[in-house]
């Protein structure tokens, strides 16, 4: 940008305690066109103020130096011209205080080491963020949305006809998007076509109807968005969201479509019931599945599997294998309310039988609760808590059944005609990939064994999450769920990928970054084909030719940056966020001589928790050790390793990284970003090493948003730390 | 693409809901009764299973809210009435008097000079604000409300007079504001049944008796005691604490249904209390422990990381003893058919969720016995508005909600 008008705010006590001619002045050294100081910028007369002098002045960038990027947002905010902003208030005159032995605020006139009041540092601070933000804004690009070469498909494919596909599919339709349903078996509907009846999936959830999947096939197979394949496969995905080529196999032929977006919802397979001998399967042959049950329930052959006879008495184990270290370790969420289902059938088919259901934890979560009352006020209907403790073959056919720890206080034996194994559900991406990516990463959604297999998010937030851009998970594939669960599911999974559409279409990045226009541009004749930017991208965003360069897919990119921090070349770049830009911003600020005795401390701070997490601390007017200079990354990815070249040769003393917390838990809203950046520190640590500088001069910290006095503690504790190295002896070079 | 979509309420449920609607394109007009957005997630430290801070989420959210100009945010605002049908509703909107105007750049001079408090109901009671106040440390919108009720004699005057930018306006007036839209999502969300419904169980009686969400709030480091968990009556950290499983919940009396999360928040507070005190003790009286899913993975972590005793039973009876404020908690184990007694510190009642809308009057809105809205097409219900959920389930059900919402307009 060339023409840069800087818009100083005195207001909010940044007039109080800062020079602001000395702001002006540092502005106009750096370069920029005009400098206009004026009270309360955010309200009307100001924001009026600002457009007035943008028109007049023929500006094409402004610098609000007011208060932080995440307040006054829409204020701040102007039709074509580029705005950078610059955080006085909360970054400046609220979080940096002087404090007296006893904590106590000092004035900042005081001397803080000897001939160096606290104003002059406040102030050095102040007009490095000026001079910083006229820099950024100097070499900023302005941003333009992504058009691919190619015409966009707006074709959503659907993979699974179950409940959860079919109601994708039909859903994405009535808001006028075209389907693709895949279906691998020879019909739809999935386990839901295969049961006799289900509790009811609106309120008030008291009763058994039919299954709901036969009206969903008749709207779907009558709907003319919906192009249906049954007995079919996806055997190839390759492409990016938009341009997805898919390869469907039917029969013998196979057929190539282009497609938009994804709703993943192939379901779930049961729980391999070989496994459960100990619970007499496989053993004793009246000990079934409830799979089994089901289609046993459908036919209306509620009949012994050992001789035929009617069955009079049926006893549900719950948790069959599952909530079990040795099997699934987690709760299938719908055994509960299946065995309920199951025991009314028991009574519906002979009202003289009795069923009887033996749990650990009855889970009928919230409403659900209303089935469980029908079936509890069932007097035919046993219910205990309790632990089976053996399963034997009894006489006359019959199964007897030890229990112990039962409400009753006591063991108790039951004799049955029938066992059933309220066996769990697993995901079919638990043992297959589904989707067959031809993306370098992989032909699957990546570490879903942090999920124990299902396609699952990580993010409470935002369930649609998943590490390939464009496809989003619905249904017992996503989580473990109920019918009812499913169908709302369905619904999310079918917005998310029109959504996506959307994105695609208007050329800006989805979920998080929703707002962003920019996108990652290569340089590839400097390129060395060292692979990291596409073995590390968070989201497979990259392919690779024979040669090992990168191939971009830039609708799969999600603009973390990632990419950009691991380029050893730093070729890769956004418009408005370039190694350039960083550089030129650390350049452009001042440092002291030699023996100042003042240290200039750098911070890269990832802008989704920690920035917020600052301004929590200027809110709560906490102090910040003013040595720190500032700079707000969209994630610690995206902090590339000459940053720290260019900060160590300025003469910055130390750098922090302050990003997301990693780990199993990450909350790294890029996946990978602060793990990626904690690992680059070991080259760091070796570079700084061979330069006989102290490796601890660069750290990294995880921070949460809310810990705002953990995020003081650790900057000042930095601080420290750095005296005790005394200053960088490059500074000045 | 059509008329705007009204989304009703600002919780997690409705933000999800408006920005997933709007970044499909549709045109979104989203209301919260509160002064702020962020709903009942903003009152708490962390969410189950990941022990994440809601505020991390919310901020995502918001920064899609402030650069989507398709969004339209009014706090302080209420549906009155919805006339009309699906693809052309009119809707009648009250918007309170916030007494503080946009020019407020929460510089919190205001908040210096005032002396009149309020009782907090962010913090459910437990702290006081000035009459004056910043809702939240995250608030959206980032400006003051003025409660005039709460104004000690001459603060009036120096606020006014401590405010530069004349964002005080004492004679603001009530508004009422006519929408004309195509569909409506209710995600007004949930509050916390009513305790002292509970006679039982000693709330508002005894001194320690606190509920789950006041436990929340006293974890959070933002909350009334900066994190620490205390008893009220004292203010020392409880060795044991005893939690009341479905206190109000399953139960026909109260609630009938299932309140969904409140197993799962008992075991994160039985974590809050093990990383404050790791030989503190919980103990745990319930029906049935529900963790279903993955949650079952956090029961694990709960178990292996708290000093938890489990019992299956229901509370009969809470007493106090008057010279300690100690309180006896009263059960039958149903496993040994025993009865039990326990002495503990503090108790803390797992009291259920209650429709917001349980006894709410809005012409045009169907509203079943439990305060559960009625979905009919162009009225689209999600979140705990719905059915009782947990967060990442109504965040499915707003963003399907966002779905439904949209093919309405579609169509017009």
């Amino acid at each position: 940008m060339e023409k840069i008008g800087v818009f100083i705010c005195s207001s909010c006590n940044i007039g109080d305690r800062l020079e602001l001619a000395d702001l002006e002045n540092a502005a106009k050294d750096q370069g920029a066109a005009v400098v206009y100081t004026k009270e309360f910028l955010c309200s009307k007369e100001g924001k009026a103020f600002i457009e007035e002098k943008i028109a007049q002045d023929g500006l094409d960038a402004v610098s609000i130096c007011a208060c932080s990027q995440r307040v006054n947002y829409e204020v701040f905010s102007f039709d074509q011209v580029a705005v950078d902003r610059v955080s006085l208030r909360e970054g400046v005159v609220w979080s940096r205080f002087l404090l007296g032995e006893n904590g106590e605020i000092l004035e900042d006139t005081a001397e803080y080491v000897s001939g160096v009041t606290f104003k002059d540092e406040l102030m050095a601070l102040a007009k490095d963020y000026v001079r910083m933000s006229v820099a950024k804004l100097q070499t900023y690009k302005k941003p333009e949305p992504f058009k691919p070469e190619e015409e966009i498909s707006k074709v959503i494919l659907v993979i699974g006809g179950g409940v959860a596909g079919l109601t994708a599919a039909l859903e994405a339709a009535k808001a006028g998007y075209e389907v693709v349903l895949v279906e691998k078996e020879k019909e739809l509907g999935g386990f839901v076509a295969k049961m006799k009846a289900h509790c009811e999936v609106n309120p008030p959830f008291q009763k058994l109807v039919p299954p709901v999947v036969k009206d969903l096939i008749a709207q779907v197979e009558a709907n003319d968005k919906i192009k249906v394949y049954k007995g079919a496969v996806v055997t190839n995905i390759a492409g990016a969201p938009g341009l997805f080529q898919v390869k469907i196999k039917q029969g013998g032929k196979e057929e190539e479509i282009k497609i938009g977006s994804i709703v993943l919802a192939a379901g779930f397979k049961p729980y391999d019931a070989s496994k459960l001998a100990d619970l007499g399967y496989g053993v004793i042959p009246s000990v079934v599945t409830n799979v089994k049950f089901e289609e046993m329930a459908k036919n209306g052959a509620l009949v012994r599997p050992s001789d035929g006879a009617p069955v009079k008495s049926v006893l549900f184990i719950q948790c069959a294998g599952q909530r079990d270290e040795n099997h699934l370790p987690y709760c299938s969420g719908f055994c509960c309310l299946a065995s309920l289902k199951q025991a009314q059938y028991v009574r519906e088919a002979d009202p003289e039988a009795k069923a009887f259901i033996v749990y650990d934890h009855m889970r009928t979560m919230g409403i659900f609760e209303n089935f469980y009352k029908t079936l509890q006020n069932d007097p035919g209907v046993f219910l205990t808590k309790g632990k089976v403790v053996s399963i034997t073959e009894g006489e006359n056919g019959k199964v007897k059944v030890l229990v112990d720890e039962t409400l009753l206080g006591e063991k108790i034996e039951v004799e049955v005609d029938l066992v059933v194994l309220a066996t769990g559900m697993v995901p079919v991406t638990a043992e297959e990939s589904v989707l067959n990516l031809e993306y370098r990463q992989g032909p699957g959604l990546p570490e879903l064994e942090l999920f124990y297999g299902y396609a699952d998010s990580n993010f409470i937030c935002f369930p649609y999450e998943t590490r390939r851009t464009g496809i989003y998970a619905a249904g017992a594939i996503h989580q473990p769920m109920t019918i009812q669960q499913a169908i709302e599911d369905a619904k999310g999974a079918a917005l998310k990928a029109i959504q996506c559409l959307v994105a695609i279409e208007e050329g800006h990045a989805v979920h998080p970054r929703t707002w962003d226009y920019a996108y990652p541009e290569w340089d590839l004749k400097m390129c060395t084909q060292c692979k990291r930017c596409t073995e590390e991208c968070p989201f497979g965003a990259l392919n690779e030719d024979e040669k090992g360069n990168p191939l971009t897919n830039i609708t799969r990119c999600r603009r973390c940056g990632t990419c950009f921090g691991a380029c050893p070349q730093r070729i890769i770049n956004f418009k408005d966020y370039s190694i350039d830009m960083v550089s030129t911003m650390i350049k452009a600020t001042e440092m002291p001589e030699q023996g100042y005795e003042q240290y200039r401390l750098m911070a890269f701070v990832c802008e989704n928790d920690a920035l917020p997490a600052l301004d929590m601390v200027a809110y709560n007017k906490k102090p910040l050790p003013v040595a720190f200079r500032i700079i707000p990354v969209r994630c610690l990815g995206a902090v590339n390793v000459a940053f720290i070249k260019d900060s160590m040769s300025k003469g910055y003393d130390g750098i922090l990284l302050l990003g997301c917390k990693y780990g199993e838990n990450y909350q790294c809203h890029f996946i990978k970003g602060s793990e990626l950046a904690n690992r680059r520190m070991e080259n760091v640590a070796e570079t700084l090493q061979q330069l006989a500088l102290e490796s601890e001069r660069v750290t990294i910290h995880t921070v949460a948003i809310d810990e705002v006095d953990l995020v003081v503690e650790k900057m000042q504790k930095f601080t420290e730390e750095i005296k005790g190295f005394g200053e960088n002896p490059f500074k000045g070079w | 693409m059509g008329k705007p979509i009204l989304v009703v309420g600002g919780g997690i449920s409705g933000v999800t809901a408006a920005v997933e609607a709007a970044e499909v394109g549709a045109e979104v007009v989203l209301i919260e009764k509160q002064p702020t957005l962020g709903g009942r997630v903003a009152q708490l430290r962390y969410y189950f299973p990941k022990l994440c801070p809601p505020t991390c989420g919310l901020e995502i959210n918001y920064r899609r809210i402030k650069s989507n100009p398709r969004i339209k945010v009014y706090t302080m605002a209420e549906v009155l009435e919805v006339n009309g049908a699906p693809g052309n509703y009119n809707v009648k909107i009250k918007i309170a008097p916030r007494y503080v105007n946009d020019n407020c750049t929460a510089c919190g001079e205001c908040e210096k000079v005032c002396e009149g408090e309020r009782i907090s109901d962010f913090d459910f009671g437990l702290s006081k604000t000035k009459a004056i106040y910043l809702p939240h440390p995250v608030a959206f919108p980032m400006k003051y409300v003025l409660d005039k009720d709460a104004l000690a004699p001459g603060d009036l005057e120096r606020i006014m007079a401590a405010c530069k930018y004349n964002a005080i306006e004492p004679e603001m007036k009530e508004q009422i504001l006519e929408l004309e839209v195509g569909s409506i999502i209710w995600a007004t969300g949930w509050k916390p049944y009513d305790a002292t419904k509970l006679d039982n169980l000693g709330y508002g009686k005894y001194a320690n008796v606190i509920t789950n969400m006041q436990m929340e709030r006293m974890a959070s480091p933002w909350g009334p005691t900066q994190g620490k968990i205390v008893r009220p009556s004292d203010n020392q950290p409880p060795k044991k604490v005893a939690f009341v499983q479905c206190a109000g919940s399953r139960d026909e009396n109260h609630l009938p249904f299932c309140s969904y999360i409140c197993c799962l928040a008992s075991l994160k507070h039985s974590l809050y209390l093990a990383e404050q005190d790791p030989e503190a003790e919980s103990y745990i009286f319930y029906i049935d422990l529900r963790t279903p899913g993955r949650y079952e993975k956090f029961l694990k972590k709960a178990e292996a990381e708290a000093k938890i005793n489990f019992i299956k039973g229901k509370v009969a009876k809470i007493e106090e003893d008057p010279e300690t404020n100690d309180l006896i908690v009263t059960a039958e184990d149903t496993l040994s058919g025993k009865k039990i007694s326990q002495k503990v510190d503090l108790v803390v009642l797992a009291l259920g969720m209650q429709p917001s809308l349980a006894s709410a009057e809005i012409k045009g809105i169907k509203i079943d016995q439990n305060g559960f809205v009625v979905e009919e097409e162009g009225m689209i219900s999600c979140g705990c508005a719905k059915m009782p959920l947990d967060v990442m389930t109504s965040n499915e059900t707003a963003t399907g909600a966002a779905l439904k919402a949209i093919q309405i307009i579609k169509r017009g």
